[in-house]
C-alpha cells in the first residue's frame, strides 16, 4: 500500500504530532519501507487462526473494588510544568 | 583481590566468612565508575552519596543484627525506565527528563525489601526503542569490549555496566531483545523471564503485552538469584502469575544428559554472520559431548515474527506513549495558544525520531481501513508463532539459536536506517510474541575479539531448564576465565 503525505500528516495530527516540512519525506520512506517489509504478514498461512492478544491464558481477572486511600498529592503533583491549589494547571478549553 | 572482578555468588560467599564488608562493595564499585564511566558512559543518574550512605548504613543495621538478608549491600544497577521512588526516572528521553516517580516498581520494592543498594539509573535507548543504545537523547553508551562499537540495546546501559564491572549485576526491560541482545553484545548473561513471571508494575510501558523485566548478569548463577528475587504475584500486575516460588538458585544443576535440544535450521540461515554460525555449532558439538541430545528441526516463523512484532509493538507503544501529554508529569512545550498545540509541541519536541516513527506506524496500522491488514493480521501471526513453538516442546525441553545475527556493529553504521536496524532482532522478537523465557550467554568470540552470545528458549514457566542449560555450558566453556573487556578505543 502507498501512503500519501496527506495521509502520513492525518496519521501524526492523530498522534498529536507535527511533522515538520523538512521532516516529512523521511518519515514518509522510513514508513513505506516498514510497511512494506510488515506487509509479510498477509503472506502468512493464517487463515482459520484465531487472534491472540496476549501471551497469557487468563481471559478476566477480577478483585475485590477496595477503597485505598493515596495521601501523598504532593510527589503527584511534583513533576507538573504548572498548578494551582494542589491541581494540575492546564490552558483554557471551553472559551 | 579485586572486589568488582567477583561475581555476586562469589560476593555473598566472601560475606558470609566474613572476609569483606558491605560498604566494601558498595566503594569498590564507586571507584569503577570513577575511572571507567567516562569512556561507557552507561549511567543517566549515578548516586554516589546515597549509595554510599546506604551502604555504611546497612552494614551497620547488619552488624546490630536489625536485617538479615542475604543480599543486604549487595549493590545493583536499574535500567532508567524502571521506577524509583523520589529518583529521575528518564527513559532516556527528553519528555522525562526531569520526571521523579512517586512511587517504587514493584521489583524495586524488592530490592528494597532485601536492602540491596541502588548505584544509579543505566542509559537505554528512548523509551526502549532501538537496539544500539544510540536513540538515547542523553548519552551514546560504548561497549565495554571495544569502545567504538555499540553496547545494543535498549538495556544497552545495563549490560555495559555489567560488562565493565560498574556494578555487579543489574536490571534491563526485554520488549523484543532488550535484554538478550545486548548481553550478547556485551558478553554478559541476560534473562528475559516468561510473560507473566516478573511483576511490570512500576516499569514504563512500551508494548504492554510484549514487555518483562530480567536480569542481567556475569554469570548463570547470578541470573538465577536475581530471578529468585524479582519473580512472584504482584496484585497489581493482573498479568503476573500467581503460582508457586521457585528457587532457581537451588534447582541449578550441571547436567544435560538426554536433555532435547531442538536446533532450527531457519535461525542459522543466510542473514546470520559466518562466524557466530561457526561459534554456535561448536556449542552444539559441546552439548552432544556433554550428552545431550540434539537434533535439527525447521520453525519457519522468523520472517513473520519480526513483521508481527513491529506492528503489536508500535500499535501498543502509539496507545501507550498517548499519555506524555505535557500536562501532568512530562516536558512541556514553552509556547502554545490552546490546548492542542500544547499537547502537539510538547510530543513534537520532547520525543526523538525513533519514538515518532514507532507512534506514527503504531497510528497507522490501527487506523481505520489498515487495521484488518496489518494489526488483525499481526495478531493471526501471533496464534501461529505460538503453535509452532508449542509443536517444537512436544518434542524438546529447550532451543537453541543464536542471540543476534551479529557481533557488536561501529556506532553510527545503523542508525540512521531503520529498517536495517529493526532485521537485527530477527532471532529475538518471536520469543516476546509467544511470552516464552530465553537465555543469553556468551558462547565465544570473533576474530576481532567481540563476544557472540547464543539463545536458549524454553517453555513458558521453563526458567529452570533454561537456566540449567546455560549454567552446564558455562561451567564447562568459562568463558569469563579465558575472554576480559578490553576497553579498545
Amino acid at each position: 500500500m502507498k501512503v500519501s503525505k496527506e495521509e502520513l500528516l492525518h496519521i501524526a495530527n492523530l498522534a498529536n504530532l507535527y511533522l515538520e516540512e523538512g521532516e516529512i519525506p523521511n518519515y514518509l520512506n522510513n514508513l513505506q519501507e516498514i510497511l512494506d517489509f510488515a506487509n509479510i504478514v498477509n503472506s502468512a498461512p493464517v487463515e482459520k487462526l484465531d487472534i491472540t492478544m496476549n501471551a497469557i491464558e487468563e481471559k478476566n481477572v477480577f478483585r475485590k473494588d477496595e477503597v485505598e486511600i493515596f495521601t501523598d498529592n504532593e510527589s503527584l503533583l511534583q513533576n507538573a510544568e504548572s498548578k494551582e491549589m494542589n491541581m494540575f494547571k492546564i490552558p483554557k478549553v471551553i472559551n | 583481590m579485586d572486589i568488582t572482578e567477583l561475581t555476586v555468588h562469589e560476593l555473598l560467599e566472601k560475606l558470609e566468612k566474613n572476609e569483606i564488608e558491605i560498604k566494601d562493595i558498595t566503594n569498590a564499585y564507586l571507584n569503577n565508575i570513577e575511572k571507567k564511566e567516562k569512556d561507557v558512559e552507561s549511567f543517566v543518574t549515578i548516586l554516589s552519596e546515597e549509595a554510599k550512605k546506604q551502604a555504611e548504613e546497612i552494614q551497620e543495621k547488619k552488624e546490630k543484627g536489625e536485617i538479615n538478608s542475604r543480599f543486604a549491600g549487595i549493590p545493583i544497577g536499574i535500567k532508567d525506565n524502571i521506577c524509583t521512588k523520589g529518583i529521575k526516572t528518564t527513559c532516556s528521553s527528553k519528555m522525562l527528563e526531569n520526571f521523579i516517580s512517586p512511587y517504587d516498581a514493584t521489583v524495586v520494592e524488592k530490592l528494597k525489601s532485601e536492602n540491596m543498594v541502588n548505584l544509579g539509573k543505566l542509559n537505554m535507548d528512548e523509551f526502549a526503542m532501538g537496539g544500539s543504545t544510540e536513540y538515547s537523547y542523553f548519552k551514546k553508551t560504548k561497549n565495554p569490549w571495544n569502545l567504538n562499537k555499540v553496547p545494543g540495546g535498549s538495556s544497552g546501559g545495563s549490560a555495559a555496566a555489567v560488562a565493565a564491572e560498574l556494578v555487579p549485576w543489574a536490571l534491563g526491560s526485554d520488549t523484543g531483545g532488550s535484554i538478550r541482545q545486548p548481553s550478547s553484545f556485551c558478553g554478559v548473561v541476560g534473562l528475559k523471564p516468561t510473560y507473566g513471571l516478573v511483576s511490570r508494575y512500576g516499569l514504563v510501558a512500551f508494548a504492554s503485552s510484549l514487555d518483562q523485566i530480567g536480569p542481567i548478569t556475569k554469570d548463570v548463577r547470578d541470573s538465577a538469584l536475581l530471578l529468585n528475587i524479582i519473580a512472584g504475584y504482584d496484585k497489581k500486575d493482573t498479568t503476573s502469575k500467581n503460582m508457586e516460588k521457585i528457587d532457581y538458585e537451588k534447582g541449578l544443576k550441571n547436567d544435560v544428559k538426554g536433555l532435547k535440544i531442538a536446533i532450527p535450521k531457519e535461525f542459522y540461515g543466510d542473514g546470520i554472520n559466518r562466524e557466530v554460525k561457526e561459534i554456535l555449532q561448536k556449542a552444539i558439538e559441546k552439548y552432544k559431548e556433554m550428552g545431550a541430545e540434539v537434533s535439527e528441526v525447521s520453525l519457519d516463523i522468523a520472517k513473520y515474527a519480526l513483521a508481527t512484532y513491529y506492528i503489536i509493538a508500535c500499535a501498543e507503544a502509539s496507545s501507550n506513549l498517548g499519555r506524555f501529554d505535557g500536562i501532568r508529569y512530562t516536558y512541556r512545550t514553552k509556547q502554545y495558544s490552546n490546548l492542542k498545540e500544547l499537547y502537539k509541541k510538547t510530543r513534537s519536541e520532547g520525543f526523538g525520531k525513533e519514538v515518532k516513527r514507532r507512534i506514527i506506524l503504531g497510528t497507522y496500522v490501527l487506523s481505520s481501513g489498515y487495521y484488518d491488514a496489518y494489526y488483525k493480521k499481526a495478531q493471526q501471526v501471533r496464534t501461529l508463532v505460538m503453535n509452532e513453538f508449542n509443536k517444537i516442546f512436544e518434542n524438546y525441553d529447550v532451543i537453541l539459536t543464536p542471540t543476534s545475527p551479529t557481533v557488536a556493529f561501529d556506532i553510527g553504521s545503523k542508525s540512521n536506517n531503520p529498517m536495517e536496524m529493526y532485521l537485527a532482532d530477527i532471532c529475538t522478537v518471536s520469543i516476546n510474541i509467544a511470552g516464552l523465557p530465553a537465555i543469553s550467554i556468551p558462547a565465544g568470540v570473533d576474530k576481532e575479539g567481540m563476544p557472540i552470545g547464543m539463545q536458549i528458549i524454553g517453555n513458558k514457566f521453563e526458567e529452570q531448564k533454561i537456566l540449567n542449560t546455560a549454567y552446564a555450558f558455562e561451567q564447562e566453556f568459562k568463558f569469563r576465565e579465558k575472554y576480559k573487556p578490553e576497553f579498545k578505543k
